[in-house]
């Protein structure tokens, strides 16, 4: 694996197993910072999921053993997309495990997500993994429009790109 | 593209076997023998891929009427990355957007402990 603490900005995904999914990122931050801007409405209002005319209309986040969160967002249109779950492990500033579902969930059961905060000089590298209920429960993520399909579908799209010869820009 | 196209592309693609096919046909078109020929795979199971594939309109038939060869349509491919790539951005965006919160917070971080000491 390459050495991602001291790079920022490069997002990695991988499938370190048949019901998981990961995404790897590195911030030029603290990571006290850094997960605070992960679990503190007010925050997370700043940065998730908020472009294109998309906003938070539920923020709402209970940071302990047993708490909920819950979050919906409205689009310019009045469309609105929710989701939440139950937190199952806090451990400030380094771990987050919480369930994970959607209103319209498109794939079957909970998925637990996993966020790990690891600082190294000042910089702080993030990894989230989304384990699914079942291979079968991702393998339905796998055909979906969300960003856990499109990881995983990335990762075999890329697989058969890059054994294609070079050809020239059209 | 449509949901359901995008649908049938990436199932198609979720396959080892069916990813080696169209490997395979990236250095040409070759006949249902030809590719079958790599795998420990009987023809009629090679078959069977190449339905899901030519369904999902990866894979097409030349005209040589005894071959039959296949080859690869490469348009559906392309349009799966440009969608892929669109929603890549969104995670992207997501995360640029914290990197410029936490340029804020640090500096705010830096104000406090300064007006503190």
């Amino acid at each position: 694996m390459q050495n991602t603490v001291n790079k920022t900005g490069k997002l990695q995904v991988t499938t370190p197993s048949d019901r998981e999914i990961a995404m790897t990122r590195a911030f030029d931050a603290p990571r006290a910072l850094v997960f605070d801007a992960w679990t503190k409405p007010e925050l997370l209002k700043r940065w998730l999921g908020v472009f294109g005319g998309w906003t938070f209309a539920v923020c709402e986040v209970d940071l302990k053993v047993g708490g909920m969160y819950r979050y919906v967002w409205r689009g310019a249109d009045g469309k609105e997309m929710g989701m939440g779950g139950v937190f199952r492990e806090i451990v400030r500033p380094e771990r987050i495990v919480c369930t994970e579902k959607f209103d319209e969930s498109w794939y079957p059961g909970d998925a637990v997500d996993t966020a790990v905060f690891v600082e190294k000089a000042g910089k702080t590298t993030v990894t989230t993994t989304v384990l699914y209920a079942s291979k079968d429960a991702r393998d339905g993520v796998l055909k979906s429009p969300m960003e856990g399909g499109v990881a995983k579908s990335y990762d075999k799209l890329a697989e058969v790109l890059a054994s294609m010869p070079a050809r020239g820009a059209k | 593209m449509t949901a359901d196209r995008l649908d049938a592309t990436f199932a198609a693609l979720a396959d080892p076997t069916r990813r080696a096919i169209l490997a395979r046909l990236t250095s040409g078109q070759a006949s249902v023998t030809e590719l079958a020929a790599p795998f420990a795979m009987s023809q009629p199971a090679i078959s069977k891929h190449l339905k899901v594939l030519e369904r999902a309109g990866l894979v097409s038939r030349g005209r040589e009427a005894q071959r039959r060869p296949r080859r690869l349509e490469a348009k559906p491919l392309s349009e799966a990355t440009k969608w892929l790539e669109r929603y890549r951005r969104y995670w992207e965006g997501n995360y640029e957007r914290l990197d410029a919160l936490l340029e804020e917070l640090k500096g705010k971080q830096k104000k406090r402990g300064s007006t503190k000491r």
